[in-house]
């Protein structure tokens, strides 16, 4: 005796137990009504708030990784800045000489 | 399979006329516009689908989901019918897909649960061991461990052995019905019956096998 013949036991056993087909009364009205009813709305704002909320973390990590390689890669020195602002005090200079 | 019980027409009702129109017109009928001839197919495949939602779900309501699941599915996808083969038997394979599809979804583990065997299962048990013909193959104790030796198996395993073997389904039956290849079949039946085994085997060793 072994698992295999107990196993061909239980399966002739399942061959001799076949389920039921009864129905639930008026089922076929239900399946029915199930067809009739209008499918779900679409609401362009929940999509749109969906779509949003499905952005956040591609921009959270795009964030990340573009202030982390900033951070690696060091940044350059801000060459406008000096002019800028020599041209800047220049004019109010300007501005204050000329005040009467 | 299920002990629950299931409301079924009530005595004295008038049976629904009919409809003389082969399932073929009906599906052109629905195809066409007429929505109501599709209650029609529904009459008439539902006893067969129920009782195939019974051999995959134990619960009558899970029973009646996957039945209405079925049905659903086949209007959305009955613009695919292509006349070539009966309907029922393109019904049959959205039926055997929706039933797969649940036990894929219902998946648990019962493998500790088959070992913890009921008075009656440890008698029957006990009378295979004694002698393989006493053992009664129609026996409630047989069809209850057959039932959860089933639900050990993962659903790949207990749908091919489900249709291999407890329905007698041919090979390329079986690879119409779920769309498997057919070496694939004969490879997850032979991994299902080891499975099987294995699972009986470990009903405590030495004492029943």
């Amino acid at each position: 005796m072994n698992s295999e013949s107990l196993r061909q036991k239980l399966i002739a056993s399942a061959r001799t137990h076949s389920p039921s087909d009864s129905v639930p009364y008026a089922f076929e009205q239900r399946i029915m009504a199930g067809l009739r009813r209008p499918g779900p709305v679409v609401d362009a704002w929940n999509l749109w708030g969906a779509a949003l909320w499905r952005a956040v973390a591609p921009c959270l990590g795009i964030t990340l990784l573009v202030a982390a390689s900033s951070l690696a890669l060091g940044t350059p020195p801000d060459e406008a800045a000096e002019p800028f602002e020599s041209m800047l005090l220049a004019d109010l200079t300007t501005q204050i000489v000329e005040m009467p | 399979m299920s002990a629950e019980s299931v409301p079924t027409a009530p005595i004295g009702a008038s049976p629904v006329e009919s409809d003389p129109r082969s399932d073929e017109d009906l599906v052109r009928a629905v195809l066409g516009g007429a929505t109501e001839a599709f209650e029609e197919l529904v009459r008439r495949h539902q006893p067969r689908l129920f009782a195939t939602a019974r051999r995959y779900a134990r619960r009558e309501s899970e029973v009646e989901d996957i039945v209405q699941e079925v049905f659903l599915k086949a209007f959305e996808r009955l613009p695919g019918f292509r006349f070539e083969a009966p309907f029922d038997h393109w019904l049959m394979r959205v039926a055997v897909r929706t039933c797969y599809d649940f036990l894929r979804a219902h998946q648990r583990t019962r493998e500790s649960a088959f070992t913890d065997l009921s008075d009656e299962e440890e008698e029957w048990l006990n009378r295979f061991r004694a002698d393989p013909d006493q053992a009664d193959e129609k026996a409630d104790a047989a069809r209850a461990l057959v039932q959860r030796l089933m639900e050990t198996l993962p659903p790949q395993f207990r749908l091919v052995i489900q249709l291999l073997e407890i329905e007698e389904r041919s090979i390329k039956e079986i690879h119409q019905l779920t769309g498997w290849s057919m070496p694939l079949i004969k490879v997850r039946a032979f991994r299902a019956r080891a499975a099987m085994r294995r699972a009986l085997a470990r009903l405590k060793p030495g004492k029943y096998l």
